[in-house]
């Protein structure tokens, strides 16, 4: 093309052989490449979370306030985390659902801390395209399954915060977190 | 098919752009087989470096915005934040902070071989005043860009140069309170200063894409200050001097590194370390060096209005150098006089920068007095006078036959014949 016809003007080698300044342009194009590429990842790695964001990964709520069948929100990595204390009706009403009725089939057991059924703790956006979902006050409406009832395009969860009725396709996430005591929690 | 290009580019996708936008042909002309004088040396590589470098500003700048806070409350903590938490914040900022000083040292280095090789010169005067123009612009983003981190020079310079407006009768102290937005630098000023910082390299930019197609228009002058008169003059662009410039960005890349990653505040001043606070000035108050030989001109003077006007001055002398000078030979080879009094004005105006790092008194001011005098002196006087009286030494026939041996800008390159010159 055009940089190869001008060098091959000016310093022309015989037709078809690899000249001198084939192998030049290569090694410079790789060096360039190179260094393109390493100066490019602190530009990269810059928009990452900074260390200060980092820092705030976890955090501790205490348990002991939150009454049977009340529910409270609290702020995780900037993200609404859904703490419901559960009725032993609607315990019972997410342990017994047939799996196969489900969009995305899980047992409550595994969405729960063993010993403390009455605990679901749960990433409060909705899977669909990550609004709050309604229902953790009990004023809230909270579908037909009472768990949750996203106001932006109407999906449904169920008290075990799993999805029922579309148009989200997945459950409500369930955060990484540890029982510190029967009443304390750390999530993150 | 009217209006639409005739492509020689046999790649079909880039025949298919080519035709309806010509930027490969564009591109191919301008910097492929551009027709450049054959006998450049590296003074030629800085107009490139400095675009380098405004492109290295403009990327490290646009990033560091994301983490940086525009108020006087949090400005300060904010580039903190950006040193100590963000990931690579420290290189970014620093790459930001040295490149701007590389950029004065590039742009100066520019502006010299402008002055010594005559490139200023009939046909490129309007190339030259539009040189001026990306300077003073590039000034004006320094300054605020030095604002920015809200330190005590930060504060203290903005409010001084802020105040050179009030010397001006009737109208300054208004002008000034509207720098400010109020009544004393503050958060509506830096909020402001943030805005113009953003905004003015991107006027930059467009100031220099119309430099660069004046100077295309004019071809490039050469260190022989004489005329391309035939194609065995010049040589294509690529690979001569994109590969003669490689060599340059080399250099000035490893600079720079050594600035950022072993000095990295070596150019800076500690004050800047101190948060702004409006209550107390610091005892020793210096621009950066970078303005140093301005800020000592407005000193030399113990008159408000008349320091400023020489400051201002004696960067607008340059918009009409091109018709201060009077001789008609450009390149100073050929101008044994003018050649030492130019020498002689380098001279000056770094002991002039000199005088503005130190406190103006005893030997400082005088010698700011004296140099500041030399300084105007040498566009206002010599300039006009010596181009009259001056016998230049005989200029070569061409750049391809120069008369004095071995000032031809090193050996030519044998068999470089400027070949796509014919097809124009």
């Amino acid at each position: 093309m055009a940089d190869s016809s001008a060098a091959a003007s000016t310093h022309p080698g015989p037709a078809g052989e690899v000249t001198k300044r084939d192998m030049l342009t290569l090694v410079t194009t790789a060096a360039v490449a190179i260094g393109v590429g390493a100066v490019a990842w602190p530009f990269i790695d810059f928009m990452n979370p900074s260390k200060d964001v980092l820092a705030l990964a976890s955090v501790e709520v205490d348990l002991a306030p939150v009454e049977v069948g009340q529910g409270i929100t609290i702020l995780w990595q900037g993200k609404p985390i859904f703490v419901r204390h559960r009725t032993p009706t609607e315990i019972k009403a997410a342990q017994d659902v047939p799996l196969d009725s489900l969009i995305q089939p899980q047992p409550d057991s595994e969405r729960t801390k063993a010993g403390h059924d009455q605990w679901i703790i749960l990433i409060g956006i909705c899977t669909h395209l990550g609004c709050v979902p309604l229902g953790n006050k009990p004023s809230d409406p909270r579908g037909d399954w009472g768990g949750w009832f996203c106001p932006c395009h109407g999906s449904q969860y169920d008290t075990s915060g799993r999805v029922r009725h579309g148009p989200a396709p997945a459950n409500l996430a369930v955060p990484p977190y540890a029982f510190a005591s029967d009443t304390k929690i750390k999530i993150g | 098919m009217v209006g639409l290009h005739k492509s020689e580019f046999s790649n079909p996708v880039i025949n298919w752009i080519d035709t309806r936008l010509p930027v490969f042909t564009m591109i191919q002309k301008e910097y492929g087989e551009f027709p450049t004088p054959r006998n450049f040396n590296y003074f030629w590589n800085f107009g490139a470096l400095a675009m380098v470098n405004l492109v290295i500003m403009i990327a490290t700048g646009i990033f560091l915005a994301m983490n940086y806070q525009p108020n006087s409350e949090l400005a300060f903590g904010s580039i903190q934040h950006i040193m100590r938490d963000v990931n690579y914040g420290w290189l970014l900022r620093y790459i930001h902070q040295n490149g701007a000083s590389m950029f004065f040292i590039v742009t100066y280095i520019h502006i010299f071989r402008g002055l010594y090789y005559g490139s200023f010169k009939a046909p490129r005067e309007l190339l030259w005043i539009l040189g001026v123009v990306i300077l003073i612009i590039m000034m004006a983003t320094a300054f605020m860009g030095y604002v920015l981190p809200w330190g005590q020079m930060s504060y203290w310079g903005a409010t001084v140069i802020t105040n050179l407006f009030s010397a001006f009768p009737v109208v300054g102290p208004k002008i000034v309170t509207l720098l400010w937005g109020g009544f004393s630098v503050d958060n509506p000023t830096l909020n402001r200063f943030f805005s113009l910082h953003y905004l003015l390299p991107f006027l930059l930019v467009g100031v220099i894409f119309l430099h660069v197609i004046a100077l295309h228009l004019t071809g490039s002058n050469n260190p022989l200050g004489i005329d391309v008169k035939s194609p065995q003059d010049t040589l294509p662009f690529h690979p001569y001097y994109t590969a003669k410039d490689s060599v340059g960005i080399c250099v000035f890349l490893i600079v720079l590194s050594v600035l950022v990653f072993f000095a990295p505040n070596y150019l800076g001043d500690p004050n800047n370390f101190i948060p702004a606070n409006p209550l107390q000035t610091p005892a020793d108050i210096v621009p950066e060096w970078y303005f140093l030989p301005y800020y000592a001109i407005l000193r030399s003077v113990p008159d408000k209005l008349t320091g400023v006007c020489l400051m201002f001055g004696s960067l607008l002398i340059l918009f009409v150098l091109p018709w201060l000078d009077t001789s008609k030979v450009r390149s100073l080879r050929f101008r044994p006089v003018y050649r030492v009094t130019l020498f002689v004005w380098v001279v000056a105006v770094i002991i002039l920068g000199m005088c503005g790092a130190h406190k103006p008194e005893g030997i400082w001011v005088t010698l700011s007095r004296v140099c500041t005098l030399y300084y105007f002196a040498q566009f206002l006087v010599i300039l006009p006078i010596l181009g009259k009286l001056e016998r230049p030494l005989p200029l070569p026939e061409s750049i391809s036959h120069p008369v004095i041996g071995g000032r031809g800008g090193g050996p030519l390159p044998t068999g470089a014949t400027a070949k796509p010159m014919e097809k124009a």
